[in-house]
């Protein structure tokens, strides 16, 4: 039961319920959509950007409260930032939910609140609802109209 | 459970079959004995696939250990055995669904197969430019995309009969849609996702009025209604072993033999010929000519002991003690408030899929499993029956004869769990 409470913090809970960046950007530079097939797991983001750091980021879509979460914490997480600085935190993220349990713990103290996923890496089926909103992100950074599936 | 077309043939209640014994009929199952998380296993995922009696387990290994060869090939001693039990599974599979003839069984991998055997054989030979495929909007991804694939060759129609707000086939509708240029109707017994136990007699009365063949999709009926091909009427009847509480990666097609024996084959190789030269290759008869290559012998043994084991059962106590469960379940689920059950038919097998608020099935699967209860969450391969309801996803508990109502009253406690997390 306490992997369940690790895996389903306040933190996570909140912002499934009120997702925050959550819409569209009519204005877009970059969009891209993702989804996992398995779950019916379905998002598209929206960004823009001054320069390589993006200015503004909003999501839309729906999911698994982990799926939506991580998708409303990246969100807040990644604006302002550069294209390397979010790649870096990509990296960080994926070793946090996969990596060596030791090495994750180190990993990443730029992480912040993304912390609160690290519960996940208890439940390997879910990893691909963490990370969904992070490839479809890679993927609108890389092209300007993109689409990701995690199968 | 109750159902229009397949109850009435009654096996006897009493006579030597032992009385219904939930906790003796579990004892059978060694996959049921054992704690997932630290909780007992609750296993509610049997549309999904089903747990195995140690008879099929044992009948499967007993085929390698000790007459396995390959079959209808070599004169030896072990070459003869596997043959003659090969061939017995068979025909216990013939008897299981009441076919007229053993070579009206053809040995698939699964259900899937045997759907897309009778597309791509007798749907390519009937189905042309311009004529249509009817299916329904509850069918499994399984009988919509072979047929899909069909009609793209072809130039052909998908036309698909719509479905009322408790999930079941409008019957009106249905025969509304059977036109002239109908080629085959493709439809499920029962729903995998929503339960509904489909008045197939009927659909294929209407069909055959207007020379219309049917294929029915067995695959979720024949665990829990007895089938009887003859009685229905229906040309062609897929079902797998899996959910039969056999081996995976076997399972049986029905056609009346007057289809097969003029049906091309589905692949060509090994056992299916009668001769070959570079020239010219002579076809087996039925059922060799649709089972190409070496089949799987010792699952299809498996099969027709799993079959075996269920028919020693009194199918009608497993009936009635499946549809208490389902009964159960229902009442139970529908106290607890923001549940909504998605499959309200009247006639329904032991399936109940289910929303929770706005909840995700995933995280009500992942919240169940840490409690012991395994369900399926997602869009149960039909993504047509979630978008006709509007859901992206539902929870689906299915029940099997070996589950109990303490299973049940874990599950509502899982339910309960969700909603305290998620309140």
């Amino acid at each position: 039961m306490s992997e369940l409470m690790d895996l389903y913090q306040e933190v996570i809970l909140d912002h499934n319920k009120k997702p925050r960046n959550r819409g569209t950007l009519e204005d877009a530079d970059h969009e891209a959509k993702g989804d996992n097939p398995l779950c019916g797991d379905q998002l598209t983001l929206y960004l823009k950007m001054d320069g390589d750091r993006v200015t503004e980021i909003r999501f839309e879509g729906r999911g698994c409260a982990i799926s939506v979460a991580s998708a409303s914490l990246m969100t807040e997480t990644i604006t302002g930032k550069s294209q390397s600085e979010i790649a870096a935190l990509y990296e960080s993220f994926h070793e946090l939910l996969t990596g060596d349990p030791s090495v994750a713990a180190e990993a990443g103290a730029e992480l912040g609140k993304l912390r609160v996923f690290e519960g996940v890496r208890e439940f390997p089926v879910r990893v691909k609802c963490a990370t969904l909103a992070w490839h479809t992100l890679m993927a609108a950074l890389e092209g300007e109209d993109a689409s990701v599936t995690t199968e | 459970m109750t159902t229009l077309e397949s109850s009435n043939k009654s096996r006897p209640a009493t006579g030597d079959r032992p009385p219904f014994d939930v906790v003796r009929i579990r004892a059978d199952f060694p996959a049921l004995d054992q704690t997932v998380h630290g909780k007992p296993l609750a296993y509610l995922d049997n549309a999904a696939s089903a747990q195995k009696p140690q008879a099929a387990l044992d009948a499967e290994a007993e085929c390698y250990r000790r007459f396995y060869s390959n079959v209808h090939r070599g004169v030896h001693y072990l070459s003869e055995k596997a043959t003659d039990a090969y061939e017995e599974a068979r025909r216990k599979v013939q008897r299981f669904v009441n076919a007229a003839r053993e070579e009206e069984m053809v040995f698939v991998r699964g259900t899937t197969e045997g759907i897309n055997l009778v597309a791509s054989t007798y749907g390519k030979q009937h189905v042309g430019a311009g004529d249509e495929v009817l299916i329904t909007t509850m069918e499994h991804h399984s009988n919509i995309v072979p047929w899909q694939l069909l009609c793209e060759e072809k130039g052909a129609r998908l036309v698909v009969a719509p479905i009322n707000e408790r999930g079941e086939v409008i019957v009106e509708e249905y025969e509304k849609l059977l036109s002239e240029r109908t080629r085959i109707v493709a439809v499920t017994h029962v729903s995998n996702a929503l339960g509904t136990i489909n008045p197939v007699a009927e659909m294929i009365g209407m069909a055959h009025a207007r020379g219309v063949p049917v294929l029915i999709d067995g695959a979720q009926a024949v665990p829990h209604l007895e089938v009887d091909v003859q009685e229905l009427g229906c040309d062609f009847y897929a079902f797998s072993s899996h959910k039969l509480f056999g081996p995976t990666g076997v399972g049986a097609l029905y056609g009346r033999l007057d289809l097969f024996a003029d049906m091309p084959p589905y692949q060509g190789g090994g056992e299916m010929i009668r001769s070959v030269t570079f020239e010219k290759t002579e076809f087996s008869p039925p059922p060799a000519r649709f089972e190409a290559g070496t089949p799987d012998i010792a699952g299809a043994i498996g099969m027709g002991a799993a079959i075996d084991y269920l028919q020693a059962l009194d199918m009608n106590a497993v009936a009635a003690h499946e549809h208490d469960l389902l009964d159960y379940a229902t009442r139970a689920l529908e106290a607890v408030p923001e549940v909504r059950i998605i499959g309200t038919a009247a006639n329904k097998a032991s399936v109940i899929s289910f929303v929770i608020g706005d909840v995700h099935a995933h995280d009500v699967g992942t919240i169940l499993d840490r409690e012991g209860v395994a369900v399926r969450a997602g869009h149960h391969c039909a993504q047509p029956v979630m978008d006709r309801f509007g859901v992206p996803a539902t929870t689906r508990a299915s029940f099997a004869l070996y589950n109990t109502r303490e299973e049940v009253d874990r599950l509502v406690a899982g339910v309960e769990r969700v909603k305290e997390l998620f309140g």
